[in-house]
């Protein structure tokens, strides 16, 4: 068999795999988050067979206006944080490296633009782009990213470009997004070559705000003592609200969510058995190592109940203005938890710190995200010194674990825990 | 050459040149990081802008706030601010570039009182219409920080004189470029690189006053017989602070012809058209000059414009100089490489910190490179 025949037959199986699922799930009550992703992206990888665009986009980037014109979003560096959790970031990073991408780079990028050369990893590649959507919101990195891609995969590259808010929120940024979101619609129509559906953006707006206030309602679940849920969780519940925002799905999702887990708080069900100690965990996670950090903090009867990185996606709600969904847009993209200054975010842990009430803050140092580990000391500072609890570091990577020191980190963690039993003797 | 030699001095020790303008005229100084710096601005407020280097110090201050994996540039030009040894600063600015400068800044503002500290966060792409009046935007408002703060008016007859002090100055490094280019022993790469950084530190109408000078002098000395055997070469990366680099070079049989360093040609490129607004004039030059890998202008501009230069500067090879730890620099080294190497044009990769000595390892790659040009 030819090959083109061969992948023809592929995508086929992908495609009614997606759909049977699809239909099984109509019968279902709750989908789980592993049907969801099945179907997500079976229909991705089999797009070009129904015709359907597919974008990728950044983790920060606006995904409504894609999504109410049928289009697919892709997240790579959601695809990155699979690479990680299924351990296969060391070898794809490695390849990145053999490229000539310095080892010193996001592991996010390195495992994404060497995957795409060999479609690699625990799916097999990611669906080719017909569009790339990058918007630095979070990072210079995904510009450099996104830029490689558009070099390799020669497809249009929009760039929605947010001014850092190192204070305040200008005019002139506000202007300037603003005009941009509207770029942003010409380029969708340019690609897609019909016009844009607003009404359809209305609809897909209202529904991505219902999503987003959801989420923010599951994780302040965790504010009960004993938490429901963990950080731990969050990590493995979040994929919606990156990947489907504005859609039914993410919606029903999260609705039933939230019911089991005030369902559980009802019923005073912790996550960890006989939970005595609170956690803050900061940064994106060590994917490859989340459910030996689990079991590691479980075994001091602590619990992570709440994290910096999982609340991002719903952290700007309060710019949100669900009936000028457009408008308010520019403001909620521009202002997340990684483009603000240190000590407006530092305001952000301290908010959790206390809504949560933690007894600790878990700092993970990531050596692939530069914008947000650097500033974390500064923020350890002024959290120990307005809260006077204690933080630990751990300099790791949330998807290359060569340097992943396991031993000495568990050293670190009893010692740090040590503190904290100490503390709530006295 | 004499002239060049008060330049050494004062790149050897330029916070003593601070404190002897500061004595003498009591002059404001204003440290910046980066060659997107709005310095045009600066110098018609009537202040000096003083570029940073990273620091020879050994980085212990630092550590308190920026991890190990953030350039030694960014955390040397911490360690020199918290140490007091840029006591003599009277504000900094800091332009967006990379993610590593962008929290420097935080963690200067929260950390060091300065008089002043200006963010100016110009757009990451420079192409587009809305990009471009967004940052006239931000030049006017850092325009305003600076008028607020030192309670003056910046008139246009100040932006202009402004305008033509720094045309005239990138006018001539360009003159330098070409000349240097046709007869690279006119003038020894250290002397050079002495240049390129004293016109980041050294008062702009003296510099160009002796810049003038130099140029002239330059121009009289006759080219050198051909000299054969001797290879030319670029270096590309983001800064260069590394003087011996052109003496090991030189050494082992190569010259420098041509770069493309932010403390280099980049700094220097493009003219701002005297004929226009002066802000809206420092705009197109920021949107039309060679592309730093922190901002977007098309996704080849810089290859192109790499592959441009060597050509022009009949060069036999390319030395990447990339400071560990710097993203945008990483991420565009593939794609510069593969554009050399599909020109048949041989490159070589150092990765360096700032405090790298020339020498030892470093003098090894760099003659096997040269030889086998
Ligand atoms: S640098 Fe950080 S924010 Fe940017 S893509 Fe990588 S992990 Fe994400
Ligand atoms: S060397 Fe690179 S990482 Fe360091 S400040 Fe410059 S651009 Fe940023």
């Amino acid at each position: 068999m030819n090959n083109q025949n061969s992948d023809f037959l592929k995508t086929l199986g992908i495609y009614l795999f997606g759909q049977a699922k699809k239909l099984s799930l109509k019968f279902k009550k709750a989908p789980t988050m592993k049907e969801l992703m099945i179907v997500y992206y079976s229909e991705a990888k089999s797009a070009k067979l129904t015709g359907k665009k597919v974008a990728w986009i950044t983790s920060g980037g606006p995904v409504e206006p894609l999504i109410a014109m049928d289009i697919i979003p892709i997240y790579p560096e959601n695809h990155g944080a699979m690479i990680g959790a299924s351990k296969m970031g060391a070898g794809l990073c490695e390849k990145a490296e053999a490229m000539g991408y310095s080892s010193d780079l996001c592991s996010y990028a390195r495992s994404d633009i060497s995957c795409a050369t060999v479609n690699g990893g625990p799916i097999g590649g990611l669906p080719r782009p017909d569009m790339l959507v990058c918007c630095n919101n979070i990072c210079g990195t995904v510009l450099k990213w996104y830029e490689v891609q558009a070099r390799y995969f020669n497809v249009p590259l929009f760039i929605l470009d947010t001014p850092f808010c190192h204070t305040g929120y200008s005019e002139d940024t506000a202007r300037y997004v603003r005009t941009q979101i509207d770029e942003y619609i010409q380029f969708i129509e340019e690609v897609c070559g019909k016009k844009y559906d607003f009404e359809k953006l209305r609809q897909v707006g209202l529904l991505s705000y219902e999503a987003q206030k959801l989420w923010q309602a599951v994780l302040d679940t965790a504010a009960h003592r004993p938490a429901p849920m963990s950080a731990f969780d969050a990590f493995y519940h979040l994929a919606l609200i990156v990947t489907l925002r504005g859609t039914k799905e993410a919606v029903k999702y999260y609705q039933n969510l939230l019911a089991k887990m005030k369902d559980r708080v009802a019923k005073g069900i912790g996550v960890v058995p006989d939970e005595k100690y609170r956690l803050l965990w900061d940064n994106i996670p060590i994917w490859p190592r989340t459910r030996w950090l689990s079991e590691k903090f479980a075994s001091h009867n602590a619990c992570l109940v709440a994290d910096t990185y999982t609340s991002a996606w719903c952290g700007t709600l309060k710019y949100i203005n669900e009936d000028k969904f457009l408008d308010s847009m520019a403001e909620a993209y521009t202002r997340i938890y990684l483009n603000i200054g240190v000590d407006e975010m530092a305001k952000t842990v301290i908010e959790m710190i206390d809504k949560y009430q933690a007894d600790g803050l878990v700092m993970h140092s990531n050596r692939s995200c530069k914008p947000y580990s650097f500033g974390q000391l500064d923020i350890q500072r002024i959290v120990e010194k307005e809260r006077g609890i204690p933080s630990l570091m751990i300099e790791a990577d949330m998807v290359d674990d060569r340097s992943f020191s396991e031993s000495q980190i568990a050293t670190r963690i009893d010692a740090f825990m040590e503190i904290i039993k100490e503390r709530r003797k006295e | 050459m004499d002239k060049i030699s008060e330049f050494r001095t004062i790149i050897e020790n330029p916070y003593s040149y601070l404190q002897k303008i500061k004595d003498e005229n009591g002059k404001k100084a204003i440290g910046y990081v980066c060659s997107y710096a709005p310095e045009e601005l600066i110098y018609a407020a009537g202040a000096l802008p003083v570029r940073l280097f990273g620091s020879d110090s050994i980085i212990h201050r630092a550590d308190l706030h920026l991890q190990s994996y953030c350039c030694s540039l960014v955390r040397g030009i911490l360690e020199d601010a918290l140490s007091g040894r840029l006591e003599l600063l009277d504000g900094m600015i800091f332009p967006h570039t990379c993610d590593s400068i962008q929290r420097l800044s935080d963690v200067w503002r929260l950390n060091l009182v300065k008089s002043f500290h200006a963010d100016v966060v110009l757009p990451v792409k420079l192409t587009t219409p809305s990009a471009k009046s967004y940052l006239v935007d931000v030049l006017k408002k850092f325009k305003t920080d600076l008028e607020q703060w030192l309670n003056i008016k910046i008139t246009d007859a100040e932006l202009n004189r402004a305008v033509k002090t720094y045309n005239a100055i990138r006018s001539l490094m360009t003159r330098l470029y070409r000349l240097r280019c046709e007869n690279p022993h006119i003038i020894s790469g250290h002397d050079f690189h002495t240049l390129i950084r004293a016109a980041m530190i050294v008062e702009r109408d003296h510099f160009l006053e002796e810049l003038t000078a130099i140029t002239a002098d330059l121009e009289k000395t006759a080219p050198e017989k051909k000299l054969t055997g001797v290879k030319r070469l670029v270096l590309s990366g983001g800064i260069c602070n590394h003087p011996d680099v052109y003496d090991t070079i030189e050494n082992a049989g190569g010259v420098v012809t041509g770069d493309d360093l932010c403390t280099g040609s980049r700094y220097f490129e493009g003219a701002i058209d005297d004929r226009m607004p002066p802000l809206e004039a420092i705009a197109a030059r920021y949107a039309t000059r060679v592309v730093c890998p922190a901002k977007h202008s098309g996704l080849t501009s810089r290859g192109d414009n790499l592959v441009r230069t060597v050509r022009e500067c009949g060069a036999d090879g390319v030395i990447f100089m990339l400071l560990k730890f710097c993203d945008p620099h990483a991420f565009d080294y593939p794609y510069l490489k593969e554009m050399l190497d599909r020109e048949k044009i041989p490159s070589l990769l150092l990765e360096m910190e700032e405090q790298t000595q020339a020498g030892g390892q470093l003098q090894t790659r760099l003659e096997t490179f040269i030889q086998i040009l």
